[in-house]
């Protein structure tokens, strides 16, 4: 066998969406892990992202730009969860400093 | 062999940064972290021929919901570090390596098992704009999706406005 003549193999959709399947489930493990909030929605961004990977990905395999629309949107309704939990984030942090996530068990101020 | 060189390192860019945000102890540290993941997700976005959308990931993502997480780091103050090693809820911390590991598992063993029906289909688009693409698809198949995102963007930004607002304490402010 010819070393030299090694073809190297080509990516296919699989291995992106193994890619995201691993990725989404680090983002998951640290929002079990991890106790501060801002770290938690950074978490929560992993797994938004290892969905809009796998929907490109499959976008790729069907041959179909609907799911790059799809993506569009996710960025969208991330955007603005952003901006609503770091508000909530924000109010929290200001009457409470240092507080983490278990001691927020109440919605209640 | 170029396409396989691109796939390691966007990868490697990826995985590295994902597990960054879920150890590294500063959430600063974490922020960049993820930063570093968002980049390697575009690149993978530019290999998969989305290119609008790679340039969408870094401008939205790693331009403002980043810059808006560090500015409430730094704004908050909580820019400490975490010990990662005192844990309230100890059946949690066992747990999560279970979740997380089952998950992948899970997942993998069904892309695996279909990965007959997953080959790189036929091209979206020719000579790579699939920016016209897009926008036909969202402006026609997908324009009243698109109508209420306009609507949810609003709602974000006065709720947002309303939380985060000092509420005035006396008469005179």
């Amino acid at each position: 066998m010819n070393l030299l003549s090694f073809t190297a193999p080509t990516p296919t959709p699989v291995w992106y969406l193994l890619l995201a399947a691993v990725l989404f489930s680090i983002g998951a493990t640290g929002v079990l892990v991890r106790r501060n909030p801002l770290v938690m929605f950074m978490s929560i961004e992993l797994m938004l992202n290892a969905v809009n990977l796998s929907f490109v990905a499959l976008s790729r395999v069907h041959g179909d730009i609907g799911g790059q629309s799809s993506v569009f949107f996710v960025l969208v309704v991330a955007a603005a969860e952003v901006v609503v939990g770091l508000g909530i984030i924000v109010s929290i942090f200001r009457k409470r400093p240092g507080a983490t996530a278990d001691d927020l068990a109440l919605m209640k101020g | 062999m170029a396409e396989l060189i691109v796939f390691i390192c966007a990868t490697a860019m990826v995985i590295v940064g994902a597990l960054g945000v879920m150890l590294r102890k500063h959430p600063v540290h974490a922020a960049l972290s993820l930063v570093l993941t968002l980049f390697g997700i575009a690149v993978h976005f530019i290999a998969l021929e989305a290119n609008f959308l790679a340039a969408v990931q870094v401008i939205v993502y790693a331009g403002a919901i980043v810059i808006l997480f560090l500015f409430v780091i730094m704004l908050l103050g909580v820019d400490r570090t975490e010990d990662l090693s005192v844990e309230p809820f100890l059946k949690q911390r066992m747990a999560a390596p279970v979740v997380g590991v089952g998950i992948a598992g899970l997942i993998g063993t069904a892309i695996i098992a279909s990965r007959g029906l997953l080959g790189a289909g036929p091209a979206i688009s020719e000579n790579g704009n699939d920016i016209n693409d897009l926008a036909r698809s969202v402006f026609s198949d997908y324009v009243f999706a698109f109508e209420l995102t306009s609507v949810l963007l609003v709602i974000a930004v006065v709720g947002t406005v309303l939380l985060a607002r000092k509420l005035p304490s006396g008469p005179e402010s």
